[in-house]
């Protein structure tokens, strides 16, 4: 008798559970779609890691029969979920979690977009992020909003095809990989640092956050990568070409993205506005996006021999 | 060319153990650089130079109240 209790109320706890995460989904996070909805109700509750064994116990209710099993895998759920829910607590408190879903909350029609921006900036016309009540709208709203994900995998991209670069010299082994990848980071994170001090020495007032700094600091790896891959194909030339092409590519979208956002109202539409403030804000301007053609060929020039 | 995490920590410390040990009396106001030389432009106009001086003042202040490692910078003091 008491061993059916058990089992409906354990059935009972997989439910509320499985309710609970839907309902933590769709409210959670505008930015993505919840496709899990279909799958929510079935017994593949993947959102829910706790309720998959529990999930997995009713329909084979022959395989844990035991009370005693279904308690001790109860409590070790339990377990789990305050164990999760400290790590969350801690982490959150150190890497901004939910911050960081804005800028992951892309699509492929964006991603297309942007990287078409970063090769050919010159017929774009409107640079400004659209804000939607006092917060910026996610990146799949908008071309010009600064994203994390094409950084990401553009600096993933990045050391694979180091890799395959230095594979094709008979210069590899899988240690350079690992030494391709700290390098490229060290001087990243240099970068972002540089900025965020020349940023704080000016006295800037703008909205760009750390992240924001990190993102427009990783739309460089895309003009590298493209650089290098036309120097495996096609050589020397086409590499010199290619990362030409890129690199004032990426000055021009750096510009018009940062002029947006450093400068005052007046200078950001292109009237000349003298006084000494607004001329360290240009020359910020332009510093920071002729750092990045100097990045791009500092960091590729060794793989193409 | 080759650098690695542990080297940008390094580079870090040092520099930070830098800006940490420069004194007060004997080199910054020497050189126009101490704190009561920062007051002067009110206003949204603190400039490069008052800036910098504030970021070094902090950064002082922050390693002399913080780690035990710069506790030798008080006989320096």
């Amino acid at each position: 008798m008491d061993y059916t209790a058990t089992q409906s109320g354990s059935r009972q706890q997989a439910n509320m559970r499985l309710r609970n995460s839907s309902m933590d989904g769709s409210d959670g996070s505008q930015l993505f779609e919840d496709t899990s909805r279909a799958g929510s109700g079935s017994q593949t509750g993947y959102r829910n890691q706790q309720a998959g064994p529990q999930a997995a116990g009713f329909p084979g209710q022959s395989l844990l029969s035991d009370p005693m099993s279904n308690l001790a895998m109860a409590y070790g759920s339990s377990l789990a979920s305050q164990g999760r829910e400290m790590v969350d607590k801690n982490l959150d408190r150190f890497i901004p979690i939910s911050k960081l879903k804005y800028y992951f909350a892309v699509d492929t029609v964006y991603v297309g977009k942007k990287l078409g921006l970063l090769v050919f900036p010159y017929m774009h016309e409107n640079w400004e992020v659209s804000y939607q009540q006092d917060t910026p709208v996610a990146p799949r709203f908008d071309v010009n909003a600064p994203d994390l994900y094409i950084p990401a995998m553009g600096f993933i991209t990045y050391v694979l095809v180091a890799g395959l670069a230095l594979g094709t010299q008979n210069r590899f082994s899988p240690e350079l990989l690992g030494v391709q990848a700290s390098s490229a980071l060290v001087w990243l994170i240099m970068e972002v640092l540089a900025v965020l001090l020349s940023l704080y020495l000016v006295t800037v007032n703008t909205d760009l956050t750390t992240i924001d700094l990190l993102a427009f600091s990783g739309y460089k790896y895309v003009g590298m990568i493209v650089g290098v891959v036309a120097g495996l194909l096609f050589g020397k030339p086409a590499y010199y070409l290619s990362l030409l092409w890129c690199c004032v590519a990426i000055f021009v979208f750096m510009i018009r993205t940062l002029r947006l956002k450093l400068l005052s109202e007046a200078a950001a539409e292109g009237r000349l506005v003298r006084g000494a403030r607004n001329q360290l804000r240009m020359y910020l301007t332009m510093s920071i996006a002729a750092a990045q053609p100097i990045f791009m060929y500092w960091l590729t020039y060794h793989l193409i021999r | 060319m080759a650098f690695t995490l542990y080297s940008l920590i390094q580079a870090a410390i040092l520099c930070v153990n830098a800006v940490a040990v420069l004194h007060e009396e004997r080199f910054l106001s020497k050189i126009g650089w101490g704190v009561d030389q920062s007051v002067g432009g009110f206003g949204d106009e603190p400039g490069i130079k008052v800036q910098l001086m504030n970021l070094v003042r902090s950064v002082r202040t922050v390693m002399r109240g913080g780690c035990p490692l710069h506790v030798y910078t008080n006989w320096l003091v």
